[in-house]
């Protein structure tokens, strides 16, 4: 089996049946696809096969043998973010981060494919996706923003790798 | 998540037939082949260790797919995805856009629905209660060969056959009601479907029950008559507790969708 993964072949070892999501993590160290509830229930799995998004917790690797695969890692980069991981960014659209995977890629394919900037329909979009933080509603904002062209800017400032001074959490061990 | 690893590590036999003809062949009587369709309920049974095949039919590369209209009959391809069927006319549009959400309907498959066993611990395949309501075929292969039943034979006999098409009159009407669900990811508790055919005659089937789809033929017999109807709701049914509802709720509610898909079907026609 061989798949393209953000642009880059791979050659795929991994049991024919098991779960693009298991091939993705395991066996090609690729982590923005989240392992939550393994039976397309929460969405954190998401990833872009052929543009679409699909739950890589019920693919099987070899259904999607010649595919593109899509995950988060192939949107954008710190310095230069695709529009809807800019727009998150603006709005606050993320918590603790487990679902914003499956979420930015969800919004990702709503907009490519012309998705309105109207909450319902958005809401349609995103419904498979379930946030624990219940951070809906800023998610919602960051898409409906992305849909209506309302990012100032997709070269925001980020942390550069290295820049940052390390965290001093009090009582660590040293 | 090892653990969920270790399942798969049983080394079944994974056939993947790249036509219809290789399909049917490698699935032969059936015996021992579990079929794996779009995946999402086979992939996750799986990976949980519910299932552990020896032989798996994986129909990705099969073909099979696509709708297809020949005068007033259409014809669904067994790997046609749940979402290709979301804006067809009613019961079956409106039924397969109750199914999860946008993407595991777009995985999700017609064959794979119309053979989903029941869960765990909730009723599977709505798209069965459609199917039955339309008076539909299905087309499939097993240990007699290719041959066309009509789906309440076929559902009765559904284990040992390999789905290739479905296919069905256009009616003249048609209604969906369903439970509300919580979630977009529940499976519906219940789903009534019903169409009036050409011939004006009207069939009402019921998903969520125990075990496949069934007809309300005590129902179908007073369809003019919606109250009437809703009255004999429950005399063809047998019901079942589980997750999502208790068979006292199913009871209760089965006449209220059954009136309220014949007023519709009433309204459409």
């Amino acid at each position: 089996m061989r798949f393209t993964v953000n642009g880059v072949e791979h050659e795929i070892d991994s049991n024919p049946l098991a779960p693009l999501l298991h091939v993705l993590r395991e066996e090609i160290g690729i982590t923005s696809p989240k392992a939550g509830c393994q039976q397309g229930g929460c969405g954190s799995c998401t990833v872009l096969v052929d543009g679409a998004p699909r739950r890589s917790c019920l693919v099987a690797a070899a259904a999607v043998d010649g595919a593109e695969i899509t995950t988060l890692e192939g949107l954008g980069t710190p310095e230069a973010l695709s529009p809807i991981q800019a727009a998150f960014h603006e709005n606050y659209a993320a918590q603790c981060g487990f679902c914003t995977s499956g979420m930015v890629l969800a919004a990702h394919a709503y907009l490519e494919n012309g998705g309105a900037a109207d909450r319902a329909s958005i809401q349609e979009a995103l419904a498979g996706h379930v946030c624990r933080c219940t951070g809906y509603v800023k998610i919602l904002n960051a898409v409906t923003a992305a849909a209506g062209g309302e990012v100032s800017s997709s070269q925001r400032w980020l942390p550069q790798t290295g820049e940052e001074s390390p965290v001093e959490v009090p009582g660590a061990p040293a | 998540m090892a653990a969920a690893t270790m399942a798969l590590e049983t080394g079944a036999e994974v056939l993947q037939p790249s036509s219809e003809d290789e399909a049917i062949s490698a699935f032969g009587d059936g015996a021992g082949v579990t079929v794996l369709a779009g995946g999402t309920i086979v992939v996750p049974e799986m990976t949980y260790g519910y299932l552990k095949p020896q032989r798996v039919l994986m129909l990705a590369g099969a073909g099979l797919s696509g709708i297809s209209r020949d005068g007033s009959r259409t014809t669904i391809g067994a790997m046609t995805s749940v979402q290709d069927l979301a804006d067809l006319a009613a019961p079956l549009g409106p039924c397969a856009a109750n199914v999860a959400d946008i993407e595991v309907r777009s995985q999700a498959t017609v064959g794979g629905n119309l053979c989903a066993p029941p869960g765990r611990d909730a009723p599977r395949g709505d798209l069965q209660a459609a199917f039955l309501a339309l008076a539909a075929h299905v087309r499939s292969a097993g240990a007699d060969g290719v041959q066309t039943d009509p789906i309440d034979a076929f559902l009765a006999n559904a284990d040992a056959r390999l789905v290739l098409a479905v296919s069905f009159e256009e009616p003249a009407a048609g209604a969906f009601a369903r439970l509300d669900r919580p979630h977009t990811h529940d499976y519906s508790a219940l789903t009534v479907c019903a169409a009036r055919g050409a011939d004006g005659t009207a069939r009402i089937a019921v998903a969520g029950v125990a075990g496949p789809a069934v007809r309300l033929r005590s129902a179908e017999a007073k369809a003019d008559d919606p109250a009437a109807a809703a009255d004999a709701a429950t005399a063809d049914v047998t019901f079942a507790d589980d997750a999502l509802a208790s068979a006292w709720y199913r009871e209760r509610t089965l006449p209220v969708l059954v009136r309220r898909a014949l007023t519709e079907l009433q309204e459409a026609a």
